[in-house]
């Protein structure tokens, strides 16, 4: 039998072909990216805002709500001809199922940070700061994934076989993304303003504290949200 | 000297819904290579009774194991089972040959790819192995469901309405499927509303109403005729 681990990259790998196959979450989730960077420009007045307060802001809006939609789709499939009692008839813990679906949801999420970033900056002309703003600023983006997605992950798979599912993710997981989007915002506003990273070393320890704490508390409570 | 160890033992079962039990004091045991066939109305608990067997829902009272593992006992307990339901448990996206392979690998079955060919070439859908399982009509897809359900040799298989949707090829390569499963030692637990067909594999037969078992007995005295009116009889009384 795999280990905890292996069960995980096989869960993780047939989710991520099973969205490269279909594409139906990552293209919605794009779209969404990229039209509300637009609406969000169109609507800016350049004179009353400066684009290093607005763009945080938008940054982070844009990557809750598009990740969101993956987080929805990711046991969505599984609910497709009860393909999750599948999993859940492999003897396999059940904390490999949880592992293996945030893994998957952690590249869905990296990968629309990667299409909405430049995105961003060219609408608003920020710049990376260089190459250590720019690897600080893909530090941010990493960790804040991870805590966005262990959270997201969990509610999704609670809330997937109730009838008011689209509804009840953003409801549970949105107050348990505040403490990850607002170091992340923080983090992020400074670096596109070209300031040097030790000024956000506060704010990167507390996305790395409750990263630990939400995907430890998450594997943990997972086993408890599936078992009937 | 040891206990003998059934592949099934249920005793005393219950497995309740809020108020309502859905199994309510289920009791039998099965050795190696028998069949037991449920019959029984829609919401007699058949389906109830088989996940708990699945290690899909935890009992609420009694005793249930699986090759001596207690239920709902955790990897362990679930190495040994195959399940097949009505839903076919597959991924659409997926190649029938991907979806096998895949619980091949999740059961820890070594050479997985050159086992979830054999299993299919057993279901006769080896020529169809990498359609996506989106193309494939219903009675194939559920020929493939038992691939995946079998592709480990489970040693308890537990199947819920297995004929449902399948053509006469797919039916046909089914009971031939099961034949050999039992005849490798497997024990089989399977609900059906098909009395024909579900005799036709049992060694023990029972009839399901309302949580409990209104009948339970070995196949060997049972008349097919007689058994079809006294299901009738007890189907009704229940209604």
């Amino acid at each position: 039998m795999p280990d905890a681990f292996g069960a995980a990259l096989l869960i993780a790998r047939k989710d991520l072909t099973i969205e490269f196959r279909t594409r139906t979450a990552f293209f919605s989730a794009v779209v969404f990216a990229l039209l509300a960077i637009v609406i969000f420009f169109f609507a800016w007045d350049p004179t009353a805002v400066a684009a290093s307060d607005l763009a945080p802001g938008v940054l982070w809006v844009i990557f809750t709500f598009a990740g969101l939609l993956g987080l929805h789709r990711s046991f969505g499939v599984e609910l497709e001809d009860r393909a999750l009692d599948g999993l859940l008839g492999a003897p396999i813990p059940r904390h490999a199922i949880y592992l293996g679906k945030a893994m998957a949801n952690l590249v869905f999420v990296l990968a629309i940070e990667v299409i909405a970033v430049p995105a961003v900056a060219l609408f608003y002309d920020m710049p990376l700061g260089g190459f250590a703003g720019a690897a600080a600023l893909a530090a941010v983006m990493i960790l804040a994934a991870i805590g966005l997605v262990a959270v997201g992950t969990l509610f999704a798979a609670m809330s997937v076989n109730t009838r008011l599912g689209e509804l009840l993710l953003p409801m549970l997981s949105l107050p348990f993304f505040v403490p990850i989007v607002v170091p992340a915002a923080q983090t992020t506003a400074r670096l596109l303003l070209g300031r040097p990273v030790i000024e956000s070393v506060g704010w990167l320890k507390i996305l790395l504290a409750f990263d630990l704490v939400f995907v430890a508390a998450c594997t943990l409570a997972f086993p408890y949200t599936i078992e009937d | 000297m040891a206990e003998a160890r059934h592949a099934v033992e249920v005793e005393a079962l219950v497995r309740a819904f809020g108020p309502r039990r859905a199994v309510d004091g289920v009791s039998f045991a099965l050795d190696a290579g028998d069949c037991l066939a449920v019959f029984g109305p829609t919401g007699a608990g058949k389906t109830a009774l088989l996940r708990v067997l699945a290690g899909l829902l935890r009992p609420t009272r009694g005793r249930a194991s699986v090759a001596g593992v207690p239920l709902p006992g955790g990897p362990e307990a679930r190495r040994h089972i195959g399940f097949i339901s009505h839903a076919s448990m597959l991924y659409s996206a997926l190649s029938a040959r991907e979806n096998v392979e895949l619980a091949a690998r999740l059961f820890g079955v070594p050479d997985p790819r050159r086992a979830a060919g054999r299993v299919l070439e057993v279901m006769r859908m080896a020529s169809r192995a990498d359609t996506p399982v989106r193309s494939l009509s219903r009675g194939m897809q559920q020929r493939v469901s038992i691939a995946r359900a079998t592709v480990h040799d489970p040693t308890v298989v537990l199947l819920d309405e297995p004929f449902t949707g399948l053509d006469a090829a797919g039916a046909a390569a089914l009971s031939a499927a099961l034949g050999v499963l039992r005849e490798s030692g497997a024990a089989l637990v399977m609900v059906t509303h098909n009395l024909e067909e579900g005799l036709a594999l049992a060694t023990h037969a029972a009839v399901m109403t309302a949580g409990t078992f209104a009948r339970y007995e070995p196949r060997a005295g049972i008349d097919a005729r007689a058994y079809a009116d006294a299901y009738r009889t007890l189907v009704t009384l229940d209604a």
